[in-house]
């Protein structure tokens, strides 16, 4: 009796065991095929769609959310399926492979590529060539699209240009945020003033260019200034201008666009700066105090090198953000009156113009530019051991 | 002892006033449009926003028709104790009791103000502005003078449907995709673990500007250009390396007696992931998400590029762009719709200041 049922057990057991297989295989096959399908529906209503705006808001919003989420699902539930060697085995890449894959293709691939392209003509390396063809057809010009990007006049003004945005805007955002830190550390109204201070941080920029468009709005002499900065010149008895325009005092111009910069990044350095002077123990302030050092020495002689780690990572950082910088200039005077920078170039040639080979030789000269920068930014925030 | 104290006030007094003058520089030009986009469509062409503060100014008084007066504008006029020219009306002569006249209009069919110094302010507030860039049909705007203009709206509200349907999923995606990554990085073994690590740390100094020309191939090729997906990729392709590397420095961190436990009760990665670490690392999540968010609801380059060819997906700093070209002039529309813009991300400021501040202190700074 026990030895039939064992059998019969076995058998069952085999079968099952065929059945599940057979079943883990079609669910294996078949989930991912629904799910694709499914997300493949969705990308077609999103693109061809004419529902009304909200609905397709929420639409996309569900479906890209919730997507990525159920691929995660799916494709953890197939590993989990297989052995458990093979699971230990695969199961990291189901949870690194996206972003690998994603960052492999936005980023790394692209630099190799864009630096093959900035070696061709305004048309970038010929379709339908293996690589040696491509790299002996007309089309390939070698670096002479570097010896242009250093050579070329409007280049140089950006270059110029750039130069004045590091040194006056990085330099001017960190000095404004360092001053309101250290002033609002002993202020009663900290809070509230470091809010406002902080505040434009959070507007874009070409909401910060319609700001200060509006600051700089020019009208003729004899008709009533609706541009604040205009109004108070007249009323001291000066000559209304169009300031960023202003193309006579070329290139001191480009002051009036990094002014927004400024006022866009002080609130950023305020944050860290703050949030490093309360590091400082109070010990050492009262010390230098009970030495009869005043309040600029302790704040140049104490505080300063104390805090010299952060300065050198805002300073780096905002450095970085000003090398890139396009939107506000690209808003505010579309690169005319000799305000272009590197990114608005980059734009210029690779879009506008079309030429592909030069516009990837301006983004190369922008990687090499901020890798320095970069590098040195991460150690010293590797350094704070931030988080 | 009295001086120490005086000093002490007159530190107070510096610090203060001093911060004061900051802080007004810094929201002035907020201020600003902030006022002028509630103001009527015709006064902001016309006087500065700040005429909304009391002030004085010339105000009419009476008018008088100039033919009753029998006066001849060709010549040297009398009028209310004024003598001058007709040039000299129209800049407005001042009388001897403190008032002033001024011509209005030509010499013909015009009209003379008797007008008077007085203390105003300028308070015509209108909602009109909001409608016109709100809306997607044309608006209907009437001329105090009873005329009546037709002109387009500016469908801001489309604008911001679609910043928000782009700007949601490029922010959960590329967060989602992190973490596990992140997860996989600092808690499992597998092959090339360091190298990984090591190239998306690597990756943080690719400025966007290197991926565009190559992506915009691929998007060609793929047919991909000015889809929802096609941006949702590069916002999340471009905020990977450093969500990746942010949420690796906290799940790094986290305790490691909890997941052994969890491991020794039988609970796959997964669960691990999605029942432990994902709520215990809600604070990094949390501000990343918020710069994320701020990045793309304020990105302009990327948007340009990828949704650029078409206007029915076109986001709120595009159109606002759109607006600064063709219509640079109409400040009526411009500072409404800056401040419709600006409305998402002052919210998620003042709301979430707190995580704001702490991702900032953890280096959520896109390189």
């Amino acid at each position: 009796m026990d030895l039939r049922r064992d059998m019969g057990n076995g058998q069952q057991s085999l079968w099952s065991r065929i059945l599940s297989f057979i079943g883990r295989l079609l669910l294996a096959i078949s989930i991912p095929l629904i799910a694709f399908y499914v997300l493949y529906l969705g990308f077609v209503f999103l693109r061809d769609s004419q529902a009304p705006r909200a609905v397709i808001a929420l639409v996309a919003i569900v479906w890209g959310v919730g997507g990525v989420a159920l691929l995660y699902w799916i494709f953890n539930g197939l590993v989990e399926m297989l052995p458990d060697a093979w699971t230990t085995r695969l199961l990291p890449f189901v949870f690194v492979g996206p972003a690998v894959a994603i960052l492999g293709w936005y980023l790394a691939i692209p630099t190799l590529r864009t630096f093959y392209i900035s070696l061709f003509d305004r048309d970038g390396p010929p379709a339908g060539m293996n690589f040696l063809q491509q790299l002996s057809s007309q089309a390939f010009v070698g670096l002479s699209n570097y010896r242009a990007v250093f050579t070329e006049s409007l280049m140089l003004e950006a270059f110029r240009n750039n130069l004045m945005w590091i040194v006056f805007g990085s330099t001017l955002s960190v000095t404004f945020g360092l001053v309101v830190a250290v002033l609002a550390d002993r202020s009663r109204f900290e809070k509230v003033a470091k809010s406002f201070i902080f505040l434009p941080y959070a507007i874009s920029f070409v909401g910060a260019s319609i700001i200060w468009n509006f600051i700089y709005e020019y009208r003729p002499a004899n008709q009533p200034q609706v541009g604040l900065l205009n109004a108070i010149v007249t009323s001291f008895g000066g000559t209304p201008q169009a300031w960023p325009q202003w193309v006579s005092i070329i290139p001191w111009n480009n002051l009036f666009l990094i002014v927004i910069v400024i006022w866009l990044q002080a609130g950023f350095s305020m944050v860290l700066f703050s949030a490093a002077l309360k590091g400082i123990p109070d010990e050492l302030l009262e010390a230098g105090r009970i030495d009869g050092a005043n309040e600029f020495q302790i704040f140049f002689r104490i505080m300063i090198p104390y805090i010299q780690g952060t300065i050198i990572s805002v300073w780096t950082t905002v450095v970085i953000f000003t090398l890139k910088i396009f939107d506000v200039v690209w808003v505010m005077t579309g690169g005319q009156f000799g305000t272009h920078v590197i990114a608005t170039q980059f734009y210029r040639q690779s879009f506008t113009n079309g030429n592909s080979g030069y516009g990837s030789a301006i983004a190369i000269v922008l990687l090499i530019a901020v890798i320095p920068v970069m590098y040195y930014n991460l150690k010293q925030f590797r350094e704070q051991e931030a988080f | 002892m009295e001086s120490g104290k005086r000093q002490k006030l007159l530190g107070s007094l510096f610090v203060n006033g001093t911060l004061l003058l900051l802080v007004m520089l810094w929201t002035i030009p907020t201020l600003g449009i902030f006022v002028s986009s509630f103001r009527n469509r015709d006064d902001i062409g016309t006087s500065g926003w700040w005429n909304v503060l009391p002030h004085r100014e010339w105000q009419p008084v009476r008018e008088i028709d100039p033919k009753e007066l029998g006066v001849d504008p060709n010549g040297v006029m009398e009028i209310e104790g004024a003598t001058g020219t007709f040039e000299e009306f129209r800049e407005g002569i001042a009388t001897p009791d403190g008032k002033r006249v001024t011509w209005i209009g030509n010499k013909r069919i015009g009209k003379v103000e008797v007008q008077e110094w007085v203390w105003t302010v300028n308070w015509n507030f209108t909602l009109d502005n909001y409608r016109q860039v709100l809306g997607g049909q044309d608006f209907v705007f009437k001329k105090p003078d009873g005329t009546v203009e037709v002109v387009p709206g500016d469908n801001m509200n489309r604008a911001f449907l679609n910043s928000l349907s782009v700007a949601v999923p490029s922010t959960v995606i590329p967060i989602l995709i992190a973490a596990f990554a992140a997860y996989a990085f600092a808690w499992m073994n597998f092959p090339g673990r360091r190298a990984f690590f090591i190239t998306v740390v690597a990756l943080l100094v690719v400025p966007l500007q290197i991926a565009l020309v190559p992506i915009l191939r691929d998007y060609k090729a793929l047919n991909l250009n000015g889809t929802f997906l096609a941006i949702w990729l590069a916002h999340t392709g471009f905020g990977l390396a450093l969500a990746t590397y942010l949420l690796y420095n906290y799940i790094s961190t986290l305790p490691r007696d909890i997941l052994e436990s969890a491991f020794i009760d039988g609970a796959s990665h997964f669960t691990v992931f999605t029942q432990l670490i994902l709520p215990l690392s809600v604070p990094a999540l949390a501000s990343f998400a918020i710069f994320q968010f701020l990045w793309i609801w304020n990105d302009y380059l990327v948007a340009l590029i990828f949704l650029g060819g078409n206007p029915e997906f076109e986001l709120v700093t595009q159109r606002m762009a759109a607006i600064v070209g063709a219509r640079g002039q109409d400040w009526h529309l411009l500072t409404a719709g800056a401040f419709i813009s600006m409305v998402l991300p002052l919210a998620v400021f003042f709301g979430l200041q707190r995580y704001f501040v702490r991702g900032l202190l953890a280096g959520s700074v896109k390189g």
